[in-house]
């Protein structure tokens, strides 16, 4: 049994591929980075020029009360939704992929789903469904209930986005706990400890840099968004950013209250660093990981498939019975629901090119982070990856309208500059899946792969992205279903006249077409649970992966 | 398993080059269209394009997105936008392009074809169709008698927690403008604090507002006519909800058309102005999207309050000054 040391062994900060020995790193992994860096740094560069042309008035923008109350009211709803998507992310990714809960792999997709609804569409379903007169004050109402308690402000907001949230960190503990050697948690249990204590004791602290990721994410994500928190009624910062925005048509203004949102992120990301530590996540010693044993439930399997059932319902079938029932009442008026062909293949495609291109452009960002823990320039780098991902989707959309239509015309509204727009937006999903992976395979396979004759490159492609497999495709899939949502990068810098899913669900609702936004949105779903099938289907073929029953 | 990974970023790869070459493709096609970036969705206005298109040969391209985020486009795009065309949800959003030196003087003959009160002071943009400012109310839970005859009476006690509005709206701010010029700044200061006070709940736009007041979760609110009209139509006029004209303190907001100063299609874009004040187009704004026709002398379609009972004040409602001026009496008072 190998002396797997989650605690005690420094991380090693030295790789035979540095030919300078005092930077750390290839030129070229720095390089990469750099350029990953510079291209996520456009935003802020974006905000800076809008803000320095107000300069006397930042000030007054920045001291008004109600921005405090606004930023006070977004930390609060980002701790809130953080925590409860580590706690249920946490538990149904382990009981999907650790224990015998009856239909786990049912559930796994199910409870991933989620993150394929646009959040205005959820809060829309949530709010039909769950409303002071929604559809379950209708079922009770014989039983002489006349009204719920609102569920308006801040209990809605933190629900809704808790269940949009909760799967990113599903999906990367997920592919942590595959990639987990199952040696320590044996030693454990053989050691005296019980199922319980084992879990929390050695097999937690293992789960740290997935947990991590996936909670820096949901913070984010609960920090920029609009679509929920306006139809909630909740009063955040990203509502008064749109306000000035939409409202006073003042950029500049905007742009100060978009800055205090990057202020904030940085923040956030400091305290991460600050509880990173410097432990080892991969075997010490040498020997091939065993099989990984499922946790038998015993009583609590039922009440455990119940907990699955009703995060499931609340987040995905809710909003399907809603979209069902818009659907049906259009069948009825005499719609025509009949889908476009050419809009999945545009969204499938702008999402599937983005995933790839995130994937690789995370990569030089985590090797430097994960290889060299020491390099401020790593971390400098992975810092400016998160700035697009905690910026409403609209203030980042126009950095790049401004930076591209004015420098780079011929890249306007282009395809390619969809992509970008994407990486830009969605990079920290795969930075953190990746990274969570890396961490698991110790530096000594590529060391080894060196000695035995390997180039930098060669031990790269040959040794180190082969055992990355389940980080670069838990980071693709998160990149894929969260653009197959995304609306406004896709409506300012996609092609003119280019159409996806996303945005016939948004044209739809805008306008009260109820009817005629179902079918894409049902779509959506489908299209999505797809993809997430295809991709298991390949990752259960492989044989390191699979588990003792 | 080694070979899994390469495939699928070599997959990648090959995908990227595909876009490359589509990207290329697409920026050596000479582009005669006339580019049109609409705050209006595709569901409202698209059929109507393309008609324009069929009837005059001349080839449109439309980009869709929020009003107010088309003009931020348009701005950040400085010279090189490639509209041609904006076409705008509100006439605010028009009103802040024009200040920005943005639009392009439109023919005499356009703006004749409107009253005043729906174009531009200066001729750069025009309003093709109209909404009116509503109430909507629950029909099962409201007597038509009972409403106010005017936006005052929501500040009595008995509708305390009943109404809602979306302040955030920029419907509701150019309601607001038209209030501060018809009754004054301070009346309207009370108003709005008043119906702070009485719990007027607070809405993001006006969607959510008619759905709340067809569940029955508010019993009236303040929105724009064509949602209700429109989600009716959807589902056969069962909805128990209905629209209500008051007799003072409301007004008609236009959606229009500019033409932007670097436009190199000019006489195009003339054209597709002309063509959305036409009659055959004004009838579909009439019977499709349910809203006003603003084409002076067109017969009244539907069973709807005429314009001319619906007042609304002489006053440029794009002036940007006076929307600052709502901006800030809203968050003054706490509503926004």
């Amino acid at each position: 049994m190998g002396d797997l040391a989650n605690t005690y062994e420094p991380a090693p900060d030295h790789v035979p591929s540095s030919h300078h020995s005092k930077r750390p790193g290839s030129h070229r992994l720095r390089a990469s980075a750099g350029l990953v860096a510079v291209l996520c740094l456009l935003p802020l560069v974006y905000l800076l020029v809008r803000t320095l042309e107000i300069a006397p008035a930042i000030w007054p923008i920045l001291t008004r009360p109600r921005t405090l109350s606004v930023g006070f009211n977004s930390i609060m709803l980002a701790a809130t939704v953080t925590m409860g998507a580590v706690i249920i992310g946490t538990a149904m990714a382990w009981l999907t992929t650790r224990t015998d809960l009856p239909g786990r792999r049912f559930w796994a997709a199910v409870t991933l789903l989620p993150l394929v609804l646009p959040s205005y569409v959820g809060a829309f379903a949530l709010i039909a469904a769950l409303g002071p007169n929604g559809m379950l004050q209708s079922l009770l109402a014989p039983l002489g209930v006349e009204r719920l308690p609102s569920m308006y402000g801040f209990p809605g907001a933190c629900l809704a986005l808790t269940l949009f949230t909760y799967p990113y960190v599903q999906l990367c503990v997920r592919a942590s706990l595959r990639g987990l050697d199952p040696c320590a948690e044996e030693a454990a249990r053989s050691l005296g400890l019980s199922a319980g204590r084992a879990f929390r004791k050695v097999m937690l602290p293992q789960l740290q840099p997935a947990i991590r990721a996936g909670a820096l994410l949901a913070a984010l994500y609960a920090l920029s968004d609009f679509g929920a928190v306006s139809l909630l009624q909740f009063d955040s910062f990203t509502r008064a950013i749109h306000v000035q925005y939409t409202g006073a048509l003042d950029r500049s203004a905007a742009a100060v209250l978009a800055l205090m949102l990057v202020a904030l992120t940085f923040i956030i990301l400091a305290l991460e660093h600050r509880t990173r530590g410097q432990a080892a996540y991969y075997r010490g010693s040498a020997g091939v990981p065993r099989a990984q044993r499922r946790s038998r439930l015993g009583p609590w399997r039922w009440p455990a498939a119940a907990f699955c059932g009703s995060i499931a319902f609340l987040a995905l079938g809710i909003p399907l019975l809603v979209t069902g029932y818009w659907l049906a009442q259009g069948w009825v008026a005499g719609e025509s629901l009949l889908p476009n062909g050419a809009i999945i293949v545009n969204s499938v495609t702008a999402s599937g090119m983005a995933a790839v291109v995130a994937v690789m452009a995370a990569l030089p960002v985590v090797i430097l982070s994960v290889r060299h823990p020491s390099s401020r320039f790593g971390r400098a780098a992975e810092a400016c990856a998160y700035i697009g991902h905690a910026l409403p989707g609209i203030v980042v959309a126009l950095a790049l309208v401004f930076f591209s239509a004015r420098y780079l015309p011929f890249f306007y509204q282009t395809i390619l500059m969809l992509i970008l727009a994407y990486v830009v937006l969605f990079l920290p999903m795969a930075l953190g899946a990746v990274r969570a992976s890396l961490l698991q395979i110790s530096p000594r396979i590529e060391e080894a792969a060196r000695t035995l004759g390997h180039t930098p490159r060669s031990a790269l492609w040959h040794v180190t992205l082969p055992l990355l497999r389940p980080g670069l495709l838990t980071g693709m899939a998160l990149v894929f279903l969260t653009c197959m949502k995304e609306l406004p990068a896709t409506l300012f810098l996609g092609p003119t006249g280019f159409h996806t899913l996303a945005t016939r669900i948004w044209g739809a609702t805008e306008e009260a077409f109820f009817a005629r936004a179902a079918v894409p949105a049902l779509l959506l779903v489908g299209v999505s649970a797809l993809s997430l099938w295809i991709m298991w289907w390949h990752e259960e073929k492989d044989k390191r992966w699979s588990v003792t029953p | 398993m080694n070979i899994m990974t390469l495939k699928s970023l070599r997959i990648g790869i090959a995908l990227l080059g595909l876009a490359i070459v589509f990207t290329l493709q697409a920026c050596s096609r000479a582009t005669d269209a006339l580019v049109v970036y609409s705050g209006r969705t595709e569901d409202l206005i698209g059929p109507l394009l393309q008609e324009f298109s069929e009837e005059t040969g001349i080839p449109v391209v439309v980009r869709y997105g929020q009003t107010a985020e088309m003009v931020a486009t348009i701005l950040e795009e400085g010279e090189n936008t490639p509209a041609d065309v904006i076409f705008a949800q509100d006439v605010g959003a028009l009103g802040a392009l024009s200040n920005h030196g943005r639009l392009h003087k439109l023919p005499v003959d356009v703006l004749a074809k409107v009253e005043p009160r729906f174009r531009s002071p200066q001729g750069q943009w025009i309003g093709v169709s109209g909404r009116a400012r509503t109430i909507v109310y629950n029909t099962d839970r409201v007597n038509p008698d009972d409403l106010p005859a005017t936006l005052d009476g929501f500040c009595e006690p008995e509708w305390k927690g009943r109404v809602g509005w979306a302040p955030a709206n920029g419907s509701f701010q150019a309601h607001v403008t038209a209030l501060r010029l018809l009754q004054g700044e301070e009346s309207t200061r009370d108003w709005l604090e008043c119906m702070r006070d009485n719990q007027t709940r607070v809405y993001a736009k006006n969607t959510p507002i008619v759905l709340a007041v067809i569940a029955g979760e508010i019993d009236a609110g303040l929105v724009n006519h064509y949602y209700l009209d429109r989600m009716q139509r959807e589902q056969d006029g069962t909805l128990p909800a209905q629209n209500h004209i008051p007799t003072g303190g409301t007004l008609i907001n236009a959606a229009g058309v500019g033409i932007l100063d670097t436009s190199a299609r000019v006489p195009h874009a003339e054209a597709l102005a002309r063509y959305l004040l036409s009659e055959s187009a004004q009838t579909y704004f009439a019977e499709e999207t349910l809203e006003y026709p603003l084409l002076q002398a067109m017969p009244l379609l539907g069973k709807r309050t005429p314009l001319e009972q619906i007042p609304t004040p002489d006053v440029d409602l794009s002036g940007l000054e006076d929307l600052e001026g709502t901006l800030r009496l809203l968050q003054d008072t706490g509503v926004l």
